[in-house]
């Protein structure tokens, strides 16, 4: 039987970025993913984080499937169905290269990533679903077992990027179940339009584009955002909600798209474009507390499958990266020293991470998937008082200012007490500060 | 000021949703199963809200039918699912959905 240094299960950022260092790290990797090509099974938003990816392969911008780099960044609070209150960032030097965020199309993206990884020498296998790890004497994981006929195969160490739902490490009992309580569901549609249109609709040029983060009662008290970006010649439009909140309620997923794409703020940008594909996809959104055992002797878990989201500033794909790479910097640091893969020498994976921005961040939004999940009321009530009140402070109707501020403070108590508003602002402090 | 305006749950047909997607059927092996049908009649059936696929449907004897044709392999009814009761894995390798864009 064949035996490789390393196998990384899995080709999204995540196992890209672990194999592609790896291999220029000198191991002998294997790489297994079951799509029929690197990204037919990958779903996201998406937006690249030029940072995390330049740190690996530092001249992506002359060869990688780039749609839009950020040049305007949107901020909007929506009711179910009628206003919009929001802010705008628009800074000239988000349009000044080298660009810092990219919108992008995962399938294409993936594909490109992965022909990195096999001229750095990995070897990629497709078409190829790994059903379970394989163990040693003392439990020790010692490779994979895959679907296919004499399907065994051994390494020294394998490295978990197989997203989100984590199943193998769920089924060697390396971590428990994920809970619906900490993933997030979120439904995309993709809308082709004529760069032109897109371009005349959000005012961009070139390769500028426009990223929209939307909350508010589109959720209709669940507790999720929607978004909305701008690719090339086409529009990424979706939503997501904690499946914790949404197997409460009677609203389909793609009820909850529909009356986003409805709503009168999107449904002009959108107007007249071919859905060319429906996608949905979980996001581990539990956060810090919500993290599994990261290593253990022979294995590791990066990415998605070890629940590297920040969910507050909508990032994944740079702490998967990352992780990725620390997991593959591990490793090649423990080769040229000449230890083994033990739980013992792992463990500097986890000092890699917590060195870094990946756990900086998870830590300090450690209290906020508990504070909205405890609180769901802040992100309807909130909303709908702030819309009320530019709704009653902007229409022009005769009845004096004195009077609209009174009723807009009246109706914010009605709707929360004193006590309770001092409270949500504390809670709001204490998490994400 | 003016009422507002009650919002209705738009009525949506999946199936033409799907119809966009790319799939390469594995017919005759599912990738999910119910483990025991006869646990879903007493369930108040969250998969089959929570689907984004719409594969789960209630039944008018008040079972579960599960259709896995459409599926979009997120992995939510394994989750959604209070007594699991659902067999969930991926397709075997090139089979299933086939995301052009992602």
């Amino acid at each position: 039987m064949e035996k490789f240094d390393v196998i990384v299960v899995g080709a999204g950022p995540s196992g890209n970025a672990a194999a592609y260092t790896l291999a220029k790290g000198g191991l002998k990797v294997l790489q297994l993913e079951r799509g029929e090509s690197p990204g037919t099974k990958n779903v996201q938003g998406a937006i690249l984080y030029a940072d995390a990816l330049e740190r690996i392969i530092p001249d992506f911008r002359d060869s990688a499937p780039l749609e839009r780099h950020v040049a305007e960044q949107r901020m909007w609070l929506l009711d179910e169905n009628q206003s919009c209150t929001g802010a705008t960032y628009r800074d000239a030097r988000f349009s000044q290269e080298p660009y810092n965020r990219y919108t992008i199309l995962r399938a294409r993206f993936d594909r490109w990533f992965s022909e990195k990884v096999k001229a750095a020498g990995a070897l990629v296998i497709c078409e190829t679903t790994v059903k379970e790890l394989l163990r040693g004497d003392q439990g020790e994981v010692i490779g994979v077992r895959t679907e296919r006929a004499e399907g065994d195969i051994l390494a020294d160490c394998v490295i978990l990027a197989d997203g989100a739902n984590a199943l193998l490490g769920e089924r060697a009992r390396l971590r428990p179940k994920v809970r619906a309580d900490d993933m997030a569901l979120a439904v995309k549609e993709v809308l082709f339009l004529p760069k032109e249109t897109i371009e005349a609709r959000f005012n961009i040029a070139g390769t500028q584009g426009v990223v929209i983060e939307i909350a508010g009662n589109i959720t209709h008290g669940m507790v999720g955002t929607g978004f909305l970006y701008t690719n090339k010649d086409s529009v990424s439009v979706g939503i997501g909600c904690m499946l914790s909140d949404m197997k409460k309620q009677s609203l389909t997923p793609y009820q909850l798209l529909e009356g986003l794409k409805q709503h009168p703020s999107v449904k002009p940008l959108i107007e007249g474009a071919e859905m060319k594909e429906y996608s949905a996809h979980l996001i581990p959104e539990g956060g810090y507390k919500a993290l599994p055992q990261l290593y253990g002797d022979g294995w590791m878990v990066v990415g998605d499958s070890a629940g590297f989201v920040n969910a507050v500033h909508r990032e994944g794909s740079n702490l998967a990266m990352t992780s990725g790479r620390f997991a593959a910097e591990t490793l090649i640091e423990l080769q040229q020293a000449g230890k083994p893969f033990t739980s013992g020498n792992l463990a500097a994976y986890k000092a890699r991470l917590d060195g870094s921005f990946v756990m900086a961040d998870l830590k300090k939004y450690e209290e906020v998937p508990a504070l909205l999940h405890d609180n769901p009321h802040i992100l309807g009530t909130y909303p709908r008082v702030l819309g009320d009140a530019a709704r009653a402070i902007l229409t022009v109707d005769g009845q004096p200012k004195r009077d609209k501020q009174k009723q807009v403070l009246a109706e914010l108590k009605g709707k929360r007490s004193l006590l309770g508003l001092l409270g949500d602002a504390y809670k709001f402090w204490r998490a994400f500060r | 000021m003016n009422a507002p305006v009650e919002f209705i749950p738009p009525r949506i047909n999946v199936e033409e949703k799907l119809f966009q997607d790319r799939y390469r059927v594995d017919v005759g092996r599912p990738h999910i199963q119910v483990r025991d049908p006869q646990a879903c009649k007493h369930c108040a059936k969250p998969c089959a809200v929570c689907c984004p696929a719409g594969c789960w449907s209630v039944t008018e004897q008040g079972g579960i039918d599960l259709v896995v044709d459409g599926c979009l392999e997120c992995g939510t009814c394994r989750l959604v699912c209070d007594h699991d009761n659902v067999d969930w894995n991926y397709p075997r390798g090139g089979f299933g959905i086939l995301f052009k864009f992602g």
